[in-house]
């Protein structure tokens, strides 16, 4: 057991060490490098230059909300995928981000955010996000037709139906609203508001926190539901408040960045192969494995026809749909 | 140890289990044998507490089990299911899961007493050269020792097994029968098993419990129940009963009549 917790600790540590180099690699490139000797110099002298203000009004939110969003989805990634027991489960393919996005449409187009305030963004990304979850929930205790390939069907068609009515939100909207709905639809970390990144983040790190007090009901779970109560689980109470964790990572999440698809299917993907099943270990590590994704897809998103940007939704929308095929067609015998 | 008063269990309107009463004493090896549909599993969900009771008790050791938390429940009853679809996780680790009834809250790793009680149920199953394989890499006579294995890590007194022998050869099925018997025997596990073999419920149980659409048809000593009359009307077929000449008990040959035969 002493072995297994210096693994786990030794993983942890690399991960939350290459979570560092990316965030500098992310901080320093971009129009005008900054050379990460410069990045310390600044830190402590460079108050008032450019530099200073490019380096921590634009870059360093742009990471932290990365590291938000990336481990948030990641997170919500694995534990979906734990409750439904099937490893191609994630909130975008499940229609959950889609849901939360539109809450937030709602929220955009009835001026909900002027009214009452910014908070009122996450909160109604939350909503979408748990209207979805209890749609597909109800369906799968009802009439227990969500086995594996079924519930991703429902969850694209879903899906498909909040994504036509976005649209039908958007062909109704004012022009004004118009460039605020296609930014959350495609899916950025152009955020400017720091208040709002600073929630995110910390919404994010107390939803990995949240999830450790699950990690033995999820073993347990992944084991199958009835196995999961002869080991005295309480699956009804876990799959509740679980339900609830990842609609708030994924509301909020959607609410600040947009709909950015894949990451969660992603990057447990590689977690588990690396490090094993253990929920115990797959938290944290898909939390941090997420977060390098999101920084490093962002960078990329930044840097790859600059001075123009690419939606970070796209670099992972063709990254992560070419392994949700593989993965797919390589296990056909899942049941 | 166990006792079950007037039990009826229903899926919607159907009734499945209709007012069952029996005693289970503790160190018993109870059989539970019957056709398809009979209620054997469903029986099984309700003492592990996975289905609730439409009416009726389930007392274990003087306590209704309504009034138990789940986690108590699972420290006394370990079910060793049919069949397993997990993850893909070592042998080790998959016993290791048995230990979540009793770990304390807050508790993140397995301590070294539990560590040792995972070895120790391995190695009474005879499983502990497996421990590094892959659950899914390994055959299926080997997985249900490994189930066996994994419900003595949770420590239980009383065990309940779902047709542990389905699908296995017949030595893997002596095998595994012989580990229930010796737990049942070394241990003083109490033991309730749903069995399809006859032959098999004969030769290990001490007692034996007939179900046939819900209610109990016979139960007693296997002599009582397993007479070729029950059977017949039970099981819709013919049947030889002889004595076993070495272990002296039942010993039971169906065989068929072809009643399209008989016309001509």
């Amino acid at each position: 057991m002493k072995s297994k917790l210096i693994r786990w600790a030794v993983w942890t540590v690399i991960l939350s060490f290459l979570l560092f180099m990316v965030s500098i690699l992310a901080l320093s490139i971009g129009t005008g490098g900054i050379f990460f000797k410069k990045i310390i110099f600044l830190i402590f002298n460079g108050e008032g230059s450019p530099e200073y203000s490019i380096l921590f009004d634009i870059r360093l939110p742009r990471v932290m909300l990365g590291l938000a969003i990336g481990g948030a989805l990641g997170l919500s990634g694995v534990i979906l995928q734990g409750l439904f027991r099937n490893p191609l489960v994630e909130p975008y393919t499940l229609g959950v981000s889609a849901g939360a996005a539109l809450g937030v449409c709602l929220d955009i187009v009835f001026k909900l955010e002027q009214n009452l305030g910014i908070l009122s963004l996450p909160f109604s990304g939350f909503l979408g996000a748990v209207l979805i979850i209890l749609i597909l929930y109800s369906l799968s205790i009802k009439k227990g037709i969500l086995r594996i390939q079924g519930l991703l069907l429902i969850g694209v068609m879903l899906s498909f139906i909040v994504s036509s009515l976005i649209m039908l939100i958007m062909a109704v909207s004012r022009i004004e609203d118009l460039y605020g709905i296609v930014f959350w639809v495609m899916g950025s970390l152009k955020e400017t508001n720091f208040f709002l990144i600073k929630l995110a983040l910390g919404v994010s790190i107390l939803g990995l926190v949240a999830s450790y007090f699950f990690c033995h009901a999820l073993n347990a779970i992944s084991l199958g539901e009835e196995e999961a109560l002869n080991l005295g689980i309480n699956v009804e109470r876990t799959k509740r408040l679980l339900f609830i964790l990842t609609s708030l990572l994924t509301g909020f999440s959607v609410s600040v960045g947009g709909i950015i698809g894949f990451v969660g299917l992603l990057v447990p993907h590689f977690v588990r192969l690396l490090l094993g099943n253990d929920y115990r270990i797959l938290l944290v590590g898909c939390f941090l494995t997420g977060a390098i994704f999101m920084i490093l897809c962002d960078t990329l998103a930044r840097v790859i026809i600059s001075p123009l940007e690419l939606p970070v939704g796209v670099i992972t929308g063709i990254l992560g749909a070419s392994i949700f095929i593989y993965t797919f067609t390589k296990k056909s015998h899942l049941h | 140890m166990l006792e079950i008063k007037n039990l009826t269990c229903a899926y919607g309107a159907k009734l499945i289990l209709n007012q069952l009463n029996f005693k289970l004493e503790k160190k018993e090896f109870l059989g539970v044998i019957g056709p398809n549909g009979a209620g054997k599993t469903t029986l099984l969900r309700a003492i592990s507490g996975v289905i609730k009771p439409k009416e009726g008790e389930i007392i274990l050791e003087g306590r209704d089990t309504k009034q138990m938390k789940s986690k108590e429940l699972a420290k006394k009853i370990a079910v060793v299911p049919q069949s397993l679809s997990t993850s893909p996780i070592t042998v080790e680790d998959f016993v290791s899961l048995g230990r979540i009834p009793h770990y304390k809250r807050f508790q993140f790793l397995e301590t070294a007493r539990d560590q040792q009680i995972v070895q120790k149920a391995l190695q009474v199953a005879g499983v502990f050269h497996l421990k590094d394989n892959f659950i899914d890499r390994i055959s299926s006579g080997e997985r249900q020792l490994v189930l066996i294995a994994k419900a003595l890590a949770q420590e239980p007194e009383l065990l309940l097994l779902d047709e542990p022998t389905a699908h296995l050869d017949i030595g893997h099925q002596i095998k595994i029968m012989n580990l229930i018997k010796r737990l049942n025997e070394t241990q003083g596990l109490s033991v309730l098993v749903v069995l399809h073999d006859l032959n098999l419920a004969s030769q290990y149980c001490n007692k034996l419990l007939l179900l046939n659409n819900g209610m109990i048809i016979k139960d007693g000593s296997v002599w009582k129940v397993l007479n070729y009359e029950t059977l017949e009307t039970v099981y819709r077929t013919y049947f030889l009963v002889k004595e076993n000449p070495l272990s002296k008990k039942p010993f039971v040959i169906p065989f068929s009549v072809d009643e399209e035969k008989n016309k001509t």
